[in-house]
């Protein structure tokens, strides 16, 4: 019998996230994978503005903040500093995709030896639950009680697809965390992203699907129907480039 | 280097700091600064260095803040709008206390301005320039020689203090061509670094962070930010003073203007009559306790500006209202001349008649 435990790298204190949110499942595979590839003394993260932006109180390893949407030039400006360090930003959909996305675009196309992980709920979580870059259309946000609307705010974002033919990007894919199957496969794409990074080989992006009940406004059981059922046909699982 | 080689500002502060151990650099391309972005391009190869020419000013600072974490050296540069952009980062590296070199090769503002000199960014670097209760080292050249000293003093500051230092000069001197010396400091890695992010190594984790989310904590950590700041406050004003023994007429001017001022002080010198001129060389901490001490003999100051009066406001503050402070400034980018100095201080020669 397997008894699991967790790893020294997570901080065992009381979790500040509402019950059902991703954002723990995320932070303890981050650990998991710092303890199995043994880069606990090498390892710097960058923490987002948002609701993850207290994570280096879990995580028992280097970690710095940044500004809103600027992980990606902070990690630039440690990676090129520190080359042979495992550097990782960790990422919500505001701060990627519409504050930062000049900074994620540019560390990709420049190649950055780093790991993206990308955490996408749909809506910003911290500030209590405005409209995202990758609101579905017509989901109620605080700032679209309405819904959003295709014509006047546009679709949601899709990052893959942006990153997707840029040359220095060598991997891209996307999971959940709605069951252990998928937290697992999410896991594999996340050490898939670092081995690469180890390995000097380029720039990779993990994208999550996680869910948000409370400002989703559903049941933790329902948020992750809700992204079997709906969020996944917006943004597909899988591998999206492997090169 | 031990020859001195003809390089305008902007080169020779690039070349200082590479001397100084800075081997990131991190920019994005605005007059009248570019010299410096392309000197980095072409020197860091050479050096087993790191350039980056960023996509926007704000990712610059924000890759001279990841630089900084690790503890390297790292400097940045722009001129005015740009410099405005880079303030969110600013702010938060002066509350994480992380070291950096930011250079501000001053032009015409508010908006696009000019592309002239100026000194108009006065007020963003001294009085904070981003959001929050802090301060950044302001450091004033007037001649090349000074760029290159003045940024390698700069990297000992930063270091020293952990704090961004600021380089404010004009357009004029970053383009100016002066025969100039580059020294080689030797103190480059005496610094704590205990607090870096290298990988937590046989030591605890180290964080580098600006929110306090606990009150107590919040309020220790702007009690320490000030507190250094009273510290630098005490330790760190720079000035030149030129001919100011028993000055009755002073003349205060930093940067290109005060090489304008200059003539003029010897022009009235042989003439009998007793002037000088304060030059403050740290903008912040503004130099008051020398400037105190010259009150004494002074009957009338005049600050002469490349701005419609921010200096002024310091120089008021520290001698106070019980004798006149004049203002000749030049606005819109156009260089003030020794006439229009002079014909300041015949006016208040005339004042005094022959008392001066």
């Amino acid at each position: 019998m397997t008894t699991y435990t967790l790893p020294d790298e997570i901080r065992k204190i009381r979790s500040h996230y509402c019950p059902g949110c991703g954002h723990g499942i995320l932070h303890r595979l981050v650990a998991e994978l710092v303890n199995e590839l043994d880069i606990t003394e090498k390892v710097i993260a960058i923490a987002p503005v948002g609701c993850a932006v207290i994570a280096y109180d879990y995580w028992k390893f280097d970690v710095s903040e940044a500004a809103h949407g600027r992980a990606p030039a902070v990690a630039t400006g440690i990676k090129r500093s520190l080359p042979d360090k495992v550097v990782f930003t960790y990422q919500g959909d505001g701060d990627l995709l519409a504050i930062g996305l000049s900074e994620i675009v540019h560390a990709a196309n420049r190649g950055e030896k780093i790991s993206v992980f990308f955490v996408n709920n749909n809506v910003y979580g911290m500030t209590g639950g405005q409209m995202a870059p990758t609101t579905l259309s017509g989901q109620k946000t605080l700032t679209t009680p309405y819904g959003r609307n295709e014509t006047e705010i546009g679709p949601p974002i899709d990052i893959l697809k942006i990153l997707q033919d840029f040359k220095n990007v060598v991997y891209l894919a996307r999971g959940t965390v709605t069951s252990p199957k998928e937290i697992n496969k999410t896991k594999e794409y996340m050490r898939k992203s670092l081995q690469i990074q180890m390995d000097n080989k380029g720039f990779s992006l993990i994208e999550i699907l996680s869910p948000c009940p409370t400002y989703w406004g559903m049941t933790a059981i329902n948020a992750l129907k809700h992204i079997n059922e709906t969020v996944v046909k917006n943004y597909p699982l899988g591998i999206i480039k492997d090169e | 280097m031990n020859d001195k080689i003809l390089l305008c500002g902007n080169e020779a502060i690039a070349e200082a700091a590479v001397q100084a151990g800075c081997l990131f650099y991190y920019g994005y391309p605005i007059t009248p600064q570019n010299e410096i972005s392309a000197y980095m391009s072409k020197r860091m190869p050479e050096v087993n260095g790191v350039f980056i020419q960023s996509e926007s000013e704000i990712a610059a600072i924000n890759m001279t803040f990841g630089t900084s974490t690790t503890g390297k050296r790292t400097m940045t540069s722009s001129s005015s709008p740009g410099i405005s952009l880079k303030m969110e980062g600013v702010s938060y590296m002066a509350s994480c206390e992380l070291p950096v070199v930011v250079i501000n090769v001053m032009r015409v503002g508010p908006g696009l301005g000019n592309i002239t000199p100026s000194q108009s960014d006065y007020f963003q670097a001294t009085k904070g320039g981003g959001h929050g209760d802090y301060h950044v080292i302001v450091l004033a050249p007037a001649s090349v020689q000074e760029c290159a000293d003045l940024t390698q003093t700069a990297f000992e500051l930063a270091d020293k203090y952990r704090i961004p230092v600021f380089l404010l000069l004009d357009g004029i001197q970053g383009q100016m061509r002066e025969p100039v010396l580059i020294g080689k400091p030797n103190n480059i890695n005496s610094y704590d670094k205990t607090w870096c992010l290298t990988g937590a190594e046989n030591r605890e984790p180290n964080v580098v962070k600006s929110l306090y989310l606990n009150d107590n904590e919040s309020e220790a950590h702007q009690e320490k930010l000030q507190n250094k700041y009273k510290l630098i406050t005490s330790n760190e004003q720079r000035a030149e003073l030129y001919k100011t023994e028993s000055a009755q007429i002073l003349i205060i001017a930093y940067g290109t203007p005060s090489r304008i001022c200059k003539p003029v002080v010897d022009k009235y010198r042989k003439k009998g009559i007793k002037i000088g001129l304060f030059r403050p060389v740290s903008l912040w901490p503004f130099p008051k306790d020398e400037l105190k001490k010259l009150d004494l003999s002074v009957e009338e100051y005049l600050v002469v500006e490349w701005s419609a009066g921010q200096m002024i406001e310091d120089v008021k503050l520290t001698v106070g209202s019980r004798k006149p402070v004049n203002f000749l400034g030049v606005l819109g980018g156009r260089p003030m001349t020794v006439k229009e100095v002079e014909d300041k201080v015949e006016t208040i020669i005339a004042k005094h008649g022959v008392h001066i």
